[in-house]
């Protein structure tokens, strides 16, 4: 079973050399810090920055330069800056390759809950609806179940939909698995440790597991 | 060349009334018109609708304005952060209208670019699609959205001149662009104010044509809401 860097560790072999990558709030923050060397990304946040670097330094903290999370963060050589509208409108014109986003459930059709719980606090979807909705590949970080123990992979989303058909492929603390075009979650790849089993128990929704499902390679 | 140029604060928003629709720059604390803020609790105008990313923290930025009971309406797409607003979203006094951020930005610059509205595939097949038009392109489904229509846009900018030409800095840029072309009136509150002439016009974020009244603002507080670092 992973820990939440070890899931963020594994997305990041989903980086390719040349994307441009937005990665949410959470787990998806981390996978920048698994990024091999010798992969070149540039990191997007959608308040309008494109090459986010690292925290900045103690003291060289600039309030006016900050990630959709709102941390201060630091640019680097080739960072540009824009406004929200041209953020999106890179985002809506599929100019950003990769989405890595958190979730709260996943639909085996590839719908995604992740912005509100009806009756308790609404925070409000952010960016999240625009992200979704564009992006061609979209990886979603999340843990297999809640913390009731109740699966986060269903055959149908029960909390409010932040987008419809369009999650691509799911790594969670137990395992790898694609979305297909049909419906349903297969099985790629298990985490060390976990058997097929173990999967099978935590998944609600339709799950295929075709031949002998490798262990994977962290 | 005009001259756009008004006392303070208290000035720029002095005509504005209870029950209008007012934009606010920002995101997060990060770009917010400070000066305005105060100057909007002094003259305590109420039943405001406010149309800003989001709604500040309990004592900075937009949740001040919460505290004093001044806002009716906040349209944002994210408004964690803040006790008071939760406290008034669940008791009923305050009406929330949450839309996607893209949405909220691209609304803004279809105001500001004269285009009534604008498609979106942000929120197909979610609560955000109830009761609105659709269209198909290339077969993939969108969303209508009206362009905002807004009383006033409050915008906060680095550099600005006599002529009401802007220059962001940094990740305070955000919505703030956007926000001053959607305006009915603009008002646009500055760090540095430099005669008209002084900003080179290529380096010019927003054109003055925009802006209606411009003005230095003072005691910037630009508060950090996560302030991150690591270690040399």
């Amino acid at each position: 079973m992973l820990d939440k860097n070890g899931i963020a560790k594994r997305i990041a072999k989903e980086v390719k050399d040349g994307m441009y990558v937005n990665l949410g709030i959470g787990i998806p923050t981390l996978v920048a810090n698994y990024i091999p060397d010798g992969i070149n990304v540039v990191l997007q946040s959608e308040n309008g920055l494109l090459g986010m670097g690292p925290f900045p330094f103690e003291g060289e903290e600039d309030a006016d330069l900050i990630n959709a999370g709102k941390q201060t963060i630091t640019t680097l050589a080739g960072s540009s800056i824009f406004d929200s509208a041209l953020s999106f409108g890179m985002i809506r014109a599929q100019k950003v390759d990769l989405t890595i986003l958190g979730a709260m459930e996943v639909s085996e059709n590839g719908d995604i809950a992740n912005w509100k719980i009806p009756g308790k606090m609404v925070k409000g979807m952010g960016g999240a609806m625009d992200l979704v909705a564009s992006a061609q590949n979209i990886i979603v970080a999340m843990q297999h179940v809640n913390k009731a123990g109740e699966s986060k992979l269903l055959p149908n989303c029960t909390l409010p939909l932040t987008g419809v058909h369009c999650v691509k492929k799911i790594v969670t603390e137990l395992a790898v698995l694609v979305v297909l075009e049909n419906g349903g979650f297969q099985l790629l790849e298990r985490a060390p440790g976990v058997s097929v089993a173990e999967i099978q128990a935590a998944t609600a929704g339709k799950l295929l597991i075709e031949g002998d499902i490798p262990e994977m390679q962290l | 060349m005009i001259n756009k140029v008004v006392k303070d604060a208290d000035t720029a928003i002095k005509d504005i009334q209870n029950g209008q629709t007012i934009m606010l720059g920002g995101f997060g604390l990060c770009g917010i018109p400070e000066n305005c803020i105060q100057a909007l609790l002094r003259k305590k105008v109420s039943d405001l609708t406010c149309i800003s990313n989001n709604a500040g923290v309990d004592d900075f930025g937009i949740g001040l304005l919460l505290q004093q009971r001044q806002v009716k309406k906040m349209i944002s797409s994210y408004v964690g952060e803040n006790v008071e607003f939760e406290r008034q979203l669940l008791s009923g006094e305050l009406e929330v209208e949450l839309i996607p951020q893209g949405t909220l930005a691209t609304r803004c610059m279809a105001a500001g670019y004269g285009m009534p509205v604008i498609y979106t595939p942000a929120g197909v097949g979610t609560e955000v699609a109830i009761g609105k038009e659709t269209r198909v392109f290339k077969g993939k489904e969108y969303l209508m959205e009206y362009a905002f229509d807004a009383d006033f846009a409050i915008v906060k900018a680095w550099k600005g001149d006599t002529a009401g030409n802007l220059i962001y800095k940094s990740t305070a840029r955000n919505f703030n662009p956007v926000m001053a072309m959607a305006g009915k009136i603009t008002i646009a509150e500055v760090e540095i104010l430099v005669p008209a002439g002084e900003l080179d016009p290529d380096q010019i974020h927003t054109p003055g044509i925009y802006v209606h009244r411009i003005f230095q603002g003072n005691n910037y507080e630009k508060r950090i809401e996560q302030r991150t670092v690591r270690t040399k």
